[in-house]
């Protein structure tokens, strides 16, 4: 195998590099249909970097459910990083400045393209093409966040209905296994039953209990 | 500080741990391995929560409207493996048509 480089990485990520691009634009313009401005919404996507946790947090902030719940839904969203970061950490070199930075570049689809054919994570991999979607999510924020200022009503557009077509598009590629789904399932059934019974934004916090569906004996 | 700020900051901090937590504190240890199950089922439960909140929530109710015809061209384009932005846009398309006839 020849030695990869940052470059390669950058080449691999390159059509999920559109996509992020179109995506980063779409939640420059949801975010402003739910009411936060274009400075801190791209200023999200450049520290956050995490599609669905900011979606969570624009849809919540937009249909008024609370800072808290759109706190705690987002973070326990990005809770999955801690295990991916965790897998990753022996790949990482230098001092803890740049092991910081690095793996900032760390989101599912860098993660992913960067296992090799032996099961082994390449940093010039994550690196090159966290880089890539780095860029695209920022600059298609900025162009959606700017472009959303000129929009009408969003419920005449039908934006309201995008968040959950999104979610479920997201939730789709999550679900791998038997356990996933069942955990889906039992999130969606938790939110369900609460919708008419607790203030908004709990139920979603509430779902989170589904994942003790994955609890193992120590 | 408005709400949308205090939000950016703090999720925006919260991420920055989470993805570095690896890396920086642990070095390479492992994470012990029933937690791991854990925190691999969050997502799953909390996107299909966000479905169902942002598809049939309301103001403490659940209300069926022009949405549910959005997430059924969602369901379709998803099954048709249409690209993210088409799933997203045929669900915004579908309900602001329903809402123009409606």
């Amino acid at each position: 195998m020849t030695p990869s480089r940052y470059r390669d990485g950058a080449k691999k990520i390159a059509p999920i590099g559109v996509a992020a691009f179109a995506f980063g634009a779409s939640f420059g313009v949801l975010a402003r249909a739910s009411g936060i401005d274009s400075v801190p919404a791209i200023v999200m996507s450049g520290t956050t970097f995490a599609g669905s946790a900011q979606f969570a947090v624009a849809s919540i902030l937009g249909a008024a459910g609370g800072l808290v719940s759109a706190i705690v839904a987002a973070t326990l969203l990005n809770a999955r990083y801690a295990p991916i970061s965790v897998s990753l950490a022996p790949i990482f070199v230098g001092g803890p400045g740049r092991r910081l930075l690095e793996s900032q570049l760390i989101v599912d689809e860098s993660w992913a393209m960067s296992r090799r054919e032996d099961g082994r994570y390449d940093r010039k991999l994550l690196v090159g093409g966290g880089l890539v979607l780095y860029a695209c999510w920022v600059s298609g924020t900025v162009v959606g966040a700017l472009a959303g200022d000129d929009l009408g009503d969003p419920t005449d557009l039908g934006l309201d209905a995008a968040f959950p077509a999104l979610f479920l598009a997201i939730l789709v590629t999550q679900v791998h296994d038997r356990q996933a789904l069942a955990a889906a399932v039992l999130g969606g059934l938790i939110a369900l039953v609460l919708l008419p019974l607790a203030p908004a934004g709990v139920p979603i916090v509430a779902a989170a209990v589904a994942c003790l569906l994955g609890w193992r004996r120590p | 500080m408005s709400e949308a700020w205090i939000a950016v900051v703090v999720v925006g901090v919260a991420t920055i741990a989470l993805k570095s937590v690896g890396p920086v504190l642990l070095g390479g240890r492992p994470l012990p391995q029933h937690l791991t199950g854990i925190v691999g089922l969050l997502a799953p439960a909390l996107l299909a929560a966000l479905v169902v909140t942002q598809a049939v929530g309301g103001d403490e109710e659940i209300v069926l409207d022009a949405r549910l015809a959005g997430l059924g061209a969602a369901v379709v384009a998803i099954l048709l493996r249409a690209p993210l932005l088409v799933v997203v846009v045929a669900a915004a398309a579908a309900t602001a048509l329903v809402r123009l006839v409606a």
